[in-house]
């Protein structure tokens, strides 16, 4: 928080300067909401002293339909949640019905499913740095975060024909082989876009305006991250060293060698919107490392194989989670025996790194709310399922 | 140039219209290449082609930009004071454009020879204050409220500095009228005011000698940084990034025009780029020679035609504005957009004292070398 902003606080407090509250409606049209949320702000002066924000305006009864769906046909509503990271929702998704079944995927299968998460987690990170940016102001990096997002879209196109919600991973397998020339493509992508990271770094996370927008603001510290139930890169950006992908692994994490990036607090405190940010760039360079790997010991073999014909789990339950690009994506599927699930429960990780908005954003100004809903980088589409 | 009117049309209040008219005509074509350029620029700093569907290579653009705005509904909100809502636009523009009547185009042509000129655009570039104050309080929207609050503080804070810029280069020269600061720069470049000023006696356009030696160079770092914070107040000035908080778009939405459509924003919009233009200009009057030539000479004068030269020192002028305005530009479509404290901070505990300071040293300079 600024001096003069602590100084007018003080008069305020003190009775000096009267003063009356005002309430603006952010959302749910605006430029920086990311969506249809609507954010109340009660004002004080450009300062804000409340944020409550207004959910709903996107709810699609996800967890109702799934119950009158069969478990393949759910998959395509989890593609919906998280649209930007549609890969990783199928993901959770079969993970917790094959686990249910008790299948074993194929290897073929389970690297197929690592590259293409990561590389949905890149595409994700990417939309979030350069929308951040662009909440901050720089409208550049936001088009060259964009463009290398591209080339990611196209693999997914050329594997499964659609760019967006894919539908891919099955329970018990996937829609597709990959295309000829997978491997290939991939690496290359990896090969063009290494060098992008340097220059988003260049031209946005070390500049100075950047990090005096972004430093100190929006304070969230690793006790409170934890009581709210954050994850991702939001808790890691506090300091928290957890990532489900190692803490929890699932899929064939433990094959890999990477790290998990936190935030150090290198511009300001630990916990502040640039190190939210700067644990999504890390993150994009992690998951290049990990793709890289993956794709030098990439197996042959079927991918149809583990697919059962008729998908009917026995009766239990079981909560799976993943590591979303967004943080921890979890379902809580309820089986009764037949072709339908009883409940599908999912937990989104923007729904909850959402409710934390209040508790970091009081008295900043609002310049800085918008720098805060951008580092928490969340999708509409998921909030309200 | 009021003569040559004269001559064609007699001495009567056409030739007044018109030779007022002048600037508009120039400034209605800079805005349609600076609408172009801006699409342009920033297409190509960011791996994109920009319009390229209007035209060949979309040079007709800015044409169908105009048309839309023209056929669009001209929206009044219900709740709005509609005299002040619909009178903001026009005075905006008209404070912007009232600067252009001091500004020399050429050693023949300036709107009004005031020997005020300087003191006279920085009075009437407040007027634009008003007129924002009154679009974003008259729309009744908070947002529009906000930026026009924003807008306020920011540009009357950052006329300090500015001002303190033109002391400078007043306090140098000795006169207010901007053809003398011109003219004391003439002759080759390192004449320019960003390179310590002129190295040898000068002739001012009002007659005065103004003396000078090699010894100004020991002026040059003062106005280099007194040219820099001039171009940083002006960014301020004209909103533009990273200043452009008042219409911030990220947050809100677009400040005060908010509300306005149509004509109305294309008026606001007008006056943004004549904004633009016109700080360029004044910084180029102020340290880069104005409507001089680099080289000091003329090809109209090697010619021995007078039209020629006016043409020159019209398109030395230009050039020089439209260069910086492209800065203004680049800078937008690269920097990130400071917050309001910041801002203000950048204002009253930087540049303030520093221009201040500068002010002090080149005053003390001033009157002991001559």
């Amino acid at each position: 928080m600024s001096e003069t902003l602590e100084a007018l606080q003080e008069d305020i407090a003190a009775g000096r300067l009267q003063t009356d509250e005002l309430v603006l409606n952010m959302g749910p049209q605006h430029p920086s909401t990311h969506g249809v949320l609507r954010l109340e702000l009660v004002l004080d002066g450009e300062a804000v002293v409340k944020v409550i924000p207004h959910l709903g305006y996107l709810h699609r009864c996800f967890e109702k339909h799934a119950e009158a769906m069969t478990y393949p046909q759910v998959i395509p509503y989890t593609d919906r949640m998280d649209y930007l990271a549609a890969m990783n929702n199928n993901h959770g998704y079969a993970l917790a019905v094959e686990r249910l079944m008790g299948i074993e995927v194929p290897e073929r299968v389970e690297y197929i499913r690592i590259i293409m998460a990561e590389l949905q987690r890149i595409a994700s990170h990417l939309v979030a740095i350069g929308t951040f940016g662009m909440d901050i102001g720089a409208f550049t990096p936001f088009l060259y975060c964009f463009r290398d997002r591209e080339y990611i879209l196209d693999i997914f196109e050329r594997t499964c024909g659609a760019r967006l919600l894919y539908n891919y991973m099955w329970v018990g397998g996937l829609s597709h082989d990959v295309h000829d020339g997978f491997e290939k493509d991939v690496a290359e992508f990896i090969r063009k876009f290494r060098p992008t990271i340097k220059e988003v770094n260049d031209l946005l996370n070390y500049n100075k305006i950047f990090i005096e927008r972004t430093a100190n603001v929006g304070v969230l510290p690793p006790d409170v991250a934890i009581s709210y139930g954050c994850s991702g890169p939001m808790l890691r950006g506090s300091g928290v060293d957890f990532d489900l992908r190692r803490d929890d692994p699932y899929s064939i994490y433990d094959r890999f060698d990477w790290e998990v990036c936190v935030g150090k607090g290198d511009a300001g405190t630990v916990g502040d919107c640039w190190d939210r940010h700067m644990v999504r760039v890390w993150e994009m360079e992690q998951s290049c490392n990990i793709i890289e790997q993956a794709l030098e010991s990439f197996p042959e073999g079927d991918i149809t194989e583990a697919i059962p014909k008729r998908i009917r789990p026995p009766k239990g339950e079981i909560y799976t989670r993943v590591e979303n690009p967004r943080g921890e994506l979890g379902y809580y599927v309820i089986s009764d025996g037949s072709q339908n699930p009883f409940r599908v429960k999912a937990r989104g990780p923007s729904f909850v790194n959402l409710s934390v908005i209040d508790e970091i954003s009081r008295g900043h100004l609002i310049a800085d709310i918008v720098a805060i809903l951008g580092s928490v980088d969340i999708v509409l589409g998921e909030v309200d399922r | 140039m009021e003569s040559l009117l004269q001559s064609l049309l007699g001495d009567n209040l056409l030739t007044l219209v018109l030779y007022c008219a002048l600037p508009l005509v120039f400034l209605l074509l800079y805005a349609l290449l600076a609408i172009l350029g801006e699409v342009k620029i920033s297409a190509f700093m960011q791996d994109r082609l920009g319009p390229m569907r209007t035209g060949p290579w979309g040079i007709i653009q800015p044409l169908a930009d105009v048309l839309k705005l023209l056929q669009k509904e001209d929206v009044t909100p219900a709740r709005a004071d509609k005299f002040l809502f619909n009178l903001a636009p026009y005075l905006s523009f008209m404070a912007a454009y009232a600067a252009f009547a001091v500004i020399p185009f050429s050693s023949q042509y300036v709107g009004a020879d005031l020997n005020l000129g300087a003191f006279y655009f920085l009075a009437i570039g407040s007027l634009n204050v008003a007129a924002i104050m009154m679009a974003g309080w008259a729309s009744h929207n908070k947002y529009s409220l906000y930026g026009a609050m924003r807008s306020v503080a920011q540009i009357v804070s950052y006329e300090v500095p500015a001002a303190m810029m033109l002391v400078i280069v007043v306090l140098f020269v000795g006169s207010l009228n901007l053809q003398d600061i011109i003219t004391a720069q003439s002759g080759p470049f390192w004449n320019w005011m960003v390179f310590g000023g002129p190295k040898a006696d000068v002739q001012l356009a009002s007659g005065e000698v103004l003396g000078a030696s090699w010894t100004n160079l020991v002026f040059l770092p003062l106005f280099l940084g007194a040219f820099l914070m001039y171009y940083i107040t002006a960014l301020a000035e004209t909103n533009r990034t990273p200043f452009d908080i008042p219409e911030a778009e990220s947050e809100l939405v677009s400040g005060y025009h908010t509300e306005y459509s149509g004509m109305k924003f294309a008026m606001f919009f007008m006056s943004e780029y004549a904004n633009m233009f016109l700080v360029s200009a004044v910084t180029a009057i102020l340290f880069f020679g104005g409507w001089n030539s680099p080289f000091g000479v003329y090809l109209g004068d090697i010619w021995d035609a007078q039209w020629l030269v006016g043409l020159e020192q019209f398109g030395w002028l230009a050039f020089k504005g439209l260069f910086f305005v492209f800065v203004i530009i680049w800078l937008r479509w690269t920097l990130p957009r400071l917050r309001v404290d910041q801002l203000m901070y950048m204002c009253w505990k930087v540049l303030i004292p520093f221009s201040f300071g500068i002010a002090l040293i080149v005053g003390f300079l001033v009157v002991v070398l001559k």
